[in-house]
């Protein structure tokens, strides 16, 4: 019963999000007051019937219910509550629930905080958020209804790939998609903002706050996928280059430069156009990722069951979707009147140069991951392009962008001194040379780049200290003046500070783990002492336990340096017998400068286990920079002066050029 | 010519969704079908070192395909994630269902290749190290992992591209090498 209101609240949404899409855009048309207001009810109207459907899949996972064939297809009753639960979204229909959910999540958003919008844009905004809906529903309801019943229900369920009963990967999906999907917020925006053929400064500054929020999600989803890879695929690693990461990492970076970008026409009135496509460039890549997980058109160990009718809607939302607000683009656009003109060394320079850089980086991005299917097309054979094509292209890329973000924030608007910004920078110049010759002599590590990347950490977390330092003129004023600057200064400026040192520390975390990682493998009998890196890990025992739904061997290793034992981990092999698979959950202890990592594969007690055992310098510091990088967006989020209360059009231009430009 | 430009990103667009149109209809997991029932490539290929010195003495050619008795052919390296997915199944499929399964190790470095096999365990009969790919292009692979089942006299059976599950090893591959091929 409880399934059938849900499958009657999907419907009841798709009939409102085809109001939400129509009237409001014909009375912005006309100018009529109150069926631009409908928009606002129906989006808020809309969230609240997907959220109930939501709530009856997720009571149904949680009460076994096996007459719905989703539940039986994907959860158990022996499972742990947390993965009944997560079960919801682990599977094509209920992450597709939990994609409308949030897309009806943000337009609610838009309709209840949006109130300083100006009608017309709003009502615009949440028609444009409305199709998106309408489509999402539909596919739902004709190709994916999550609430399909079984005539026969089984007695008990499938069972969840075991890979993903795991708490990282429960958390997963939901930030990741509150990154995807809160994307289409700002393309609505930018979709709405070419209508009325008008983008100013308080447009960028409404559709920022969004923009930045689904940034932070996508920060943390992506982070916690790859903290997931690294310790539940058991060998070390942390970014695979797969389809489907990818596929989250190509938003990520329209979504990054679009952020830089939006700054541009904040506050200079220039990149109009430039914006405005990178906002509908960076929603596109959304769906583009879930037709790719979704279309089986590429595989992917995180691939949904794929099924070719599902492929063909998806395209063709996708086609509509991108296809349509690209049309309107080339229309529009070119319309577009920038009045802010600035100097190729500039502020604006700097910013232009890290989006050119990044779209550049997306691109390749996009291009390694589709370069198979198009091959293939094409009929010129089958290749695949694993991470080598990633390693080589990837990081150049990056280089000029992480020079750049040091710089950038020295430089003054429309024109700039950059030998003035070098002298302020000198410190974090000789930092980073002295990093890089210590390196150099100090490391075993041969060649000249391990020292060139520490190198970039060091220049991004001393320069970006710097800048706060040069802010409020530490050193050059009595202190109690620099605290009277630092009190004064935008959260916004710190959030630009906060977010940039989350880079420095991913990069260093990203270096630790490829170039200086110490790895030992070996055959390890209870008592058995291995060293590595000046660490000794002591292989204590190997037992077996019996998880809720997993048997499991776990071996105990104590860690001791200098004699002294300061930590045991337990690495285990499980089993899952209802699923037929195990996997491998690896011993991890940290000490923030470096993990120490055990893994154990196959064995017994008479010829002992396969071990693997790693010292990974620094890898902390790629989570806690992406903690870091999103605290850093939820932290500019706050400058309430700019954001929340967004201004009112007015008001906006002359906020904008007046204040002591912060950067961010 | 400058409002030209604006329709750039538009002609990009459709021309990649023209490209994802095609591709709908080639399953990435299906062989092209002139290799099934066809006898699998000629090659040779180096044995991969560093692997427990009782079976690491020769290569993968194709005469160890030519045996009587069918056998498992399967593509892995050890920077693929869907490939620690399934290695377990692959485990299983060698050392309980006693099935002969080859490897070939595919574009990755002999000693992170070795490495691999020593964690996870290494239930291959031979493995061949094709570091440059060209074998595999050959066999038509698509991507890591692949798995062929041949039968006796060196003819594909069957093809899977992708991790296999544990559906496709008990439907689809155990029937083929103990039906005797």
């Amino acid at each position: 019963m409880i399934a059938e209101i849900g499958h009657f609240a999907l419907i009841a949404a798709f009939l409102l999000a085809g109001l939400q899409a129509t009237v409001p855009l014909y009375g912005a048309h006309k100018g009529d007051r109150g069926m631009m207001e409908l928009a606002r009810s129906t989006a808020v109207g809309q969230f609240a019937l997907v959220l109930l459907a939501f709530a009856a899949l997720v009571n149904a996972f949680v009460t076994s219910d096996f007459s719905v064939l989703n539940v039986a297809q994907n959860s158990h009753s022996t499972k742990p509550m947390l993965y009944k639960i997560s079960g919801a979204w682990g599977n094509h229909e209920g992450s597709l629930l939990l994609w409308a959910l949030i897309l009806s999540l943000f337009g609610a958003m838009v309709a209840c905080f949006g109130r300083n919008l100006p009608p017309s844009l709003r009502a615009r905004t949440l028609a444009i958020q409305g199709m998106i809906a309408l489509g999402f529903l539909a596919f739902m309801l004709f190709t994916s209804n999550p609430f399909d019943r079984i005539l026969a229900p089984p007695s008990d369920g499938a069972g969840l790939n075991p890979l993903l009963q795991d708490p990282g990967l429960a958390f997963h999906p939901p930030f990741l998609y509150f990154g995807y999907v809160g994307l289409s917020i700002s393309f609505s925006f930018a979709v709405a903002a070419l209508i009325e053929g008008k983008v100013d400064a308080a447009w960028a500054r409404w559709v920022r706050p969004w923009t930045l929020a689904a940034w932070c999600g996508l920060t943390v989803g992506i982070g916690l996928g790859s903290w997931w890879a690294y310790y539940e695929l058991g060998w070390g690693g942390f970014w695979f280059w797969d389809p489907v990461e990818n596929a989250s990492f190509m938003p990520w970076l329209a979504a990054t430069a679009l952020l830089h970008s939006a700054i541009v026409v904040e506050k200079r009135d220039a990149l109009k156009s430039w914006t405005i496509l990178l906002a509908i460039v960076a929603f596109s890549m959304s769906l583009l990722g879930t037709f790719l997980v979704r279309s089986g058109v590429l595989t992917s160990v995180h691939a949904f069951a794929t099924d070719p009718e599902r492929g063909v809607f998806i395209l063709a939302l996708l086609a509509v979707t991108v296809g349509g607000s690209l049309t309107l683009f080339a229309i529009r656009a070119p319309k577009l009147q920038t009045t802010g003109v600035f100097q190729p060394i500039s502020r604006e320079g700097a910013l232009l140069l890290n989006n050119l850089f990044l779209s550049a980086a997306a691109a390749t991005v996009l291009l390694g991951t589709l370069y198979p299917l198009f091959l293939d097309v094409l009929d010129a054979g089958k290749v695949s392009v694993g991470p080598p094509f990633f390693n080589a292209t990837f990081g150049p890329l990056m280089a000029p962008v992480l020079g750049a973000m040091v710089i950038g924030p020295f430089l003054s608007w429309k024109r700039a001194d950059f030998r003035q910004a070098m002298q302020k920078l000198w410190l974090g110049v000789a930092a980073a040379v002295t990093a890089i010759v210590l390196v150099l002599i100090l490391s075993g590590v041969e060649g000249i780049l391990p020292a060139v990347g520490v190198g970039a950490a060091v220049w991004i977390i001393c320069g970006t200290l710097l800048e706060l330092a040069d802010r409020v003129k530490l050193a050059r004023v009595p202190l109690s003046e620099s605290w009277r600057r630092a009190r004064r200064t935008p959260r916004a400026a710190y959030g630009m500070t906060v977010a940039h040192l989350g880079v420095g520390l991913v990069v260093a975390g990203v270096l630790g783990a490829t170039v200086f990682k110490t790895e030992s493998i070996q055959n390890m009998k209870p008592g058995d002492v291995v060293d590595v890196a000046g660490y000794t890990f002591t292989l204590d025992r190997v037992e077996r336990l019996n998880g809720p739904n997993y048997q499991a061997e776990r071996a105990v290793f104590r860690i001791s340096t200098d004699g002294e034992q300061f930590a045991t981990v337990n690495a285990e092999r499980r089993a899952y017998p209802v699923e037929g698979d195990t996997t491998t959950e690896a011993g991890i202890h940290t000490t923030w400068v470096a993990d120490l990592y055990a893994v154990v594969g196959e064995g017994n007690p008479r010829d002992g286990w396969t071990t693997r055992i790693y010292h990974n310098p620094l890898v902390p510091w790629i989570w806690l920079g992406t903690i870091v990088m999103s605290l850093g967006g939820v932290i500019s989020l706050t400058d309430r002066r700019l954001r929340i209360g967004a201004p009112s059009r007015r008001r906006a231009p002359t906020s904008g050029s007046s204040s002591p430009a912060p950067a961010e | 010519m400058r409002r030209l430009l604006y329709f750039l990103p538009l002609v990009i667009c459709l021309g990649i969704a023209l490209f994802f149109y095609r591709g709908l209809d080639l399953n990435p997991r299906d062989l092209p079908s002139a290799l099934i029932n066809k006898p699998a490539p000629e090659f040779s290929l180096p044995a991969l070192p560093g692997r427990d010195i009782q079976r690491a003495d020769d290569g993968l050619a194709r005469t160890d395909l030519t045996t009587g008795k069918p056998v498992v052919v399967n593509v892995w390296a050890s920077w693929c994630i869907p490939c620690v997915a399934e290695h377990p199944l692959v485990d299983r499929l060698a050392k309980r269902e006693g099935v002969t399964v080859h490897g070939i190790n595919y574009r990755d470095r002999p000693d992170a290749a070795a490495a691999w096999l020593k964690r996870l365990g290494d239930p291959y009969a031979k493995v061949g190290k094709d570091e440059s790919g060209r074998v595999s292009i050959d066999w038509g692979v698509y991507g890591v992992p692949e798995t062929y089942v041949i039968d006796g006299n060196g003819v594909i059976l069957y093809r899977h591209a992708g991790a296999l599950s544990p559906e496709i090893l008990e439907r689809k591959i155990l029937p083929l090498v103990k039906g005797g091929g």
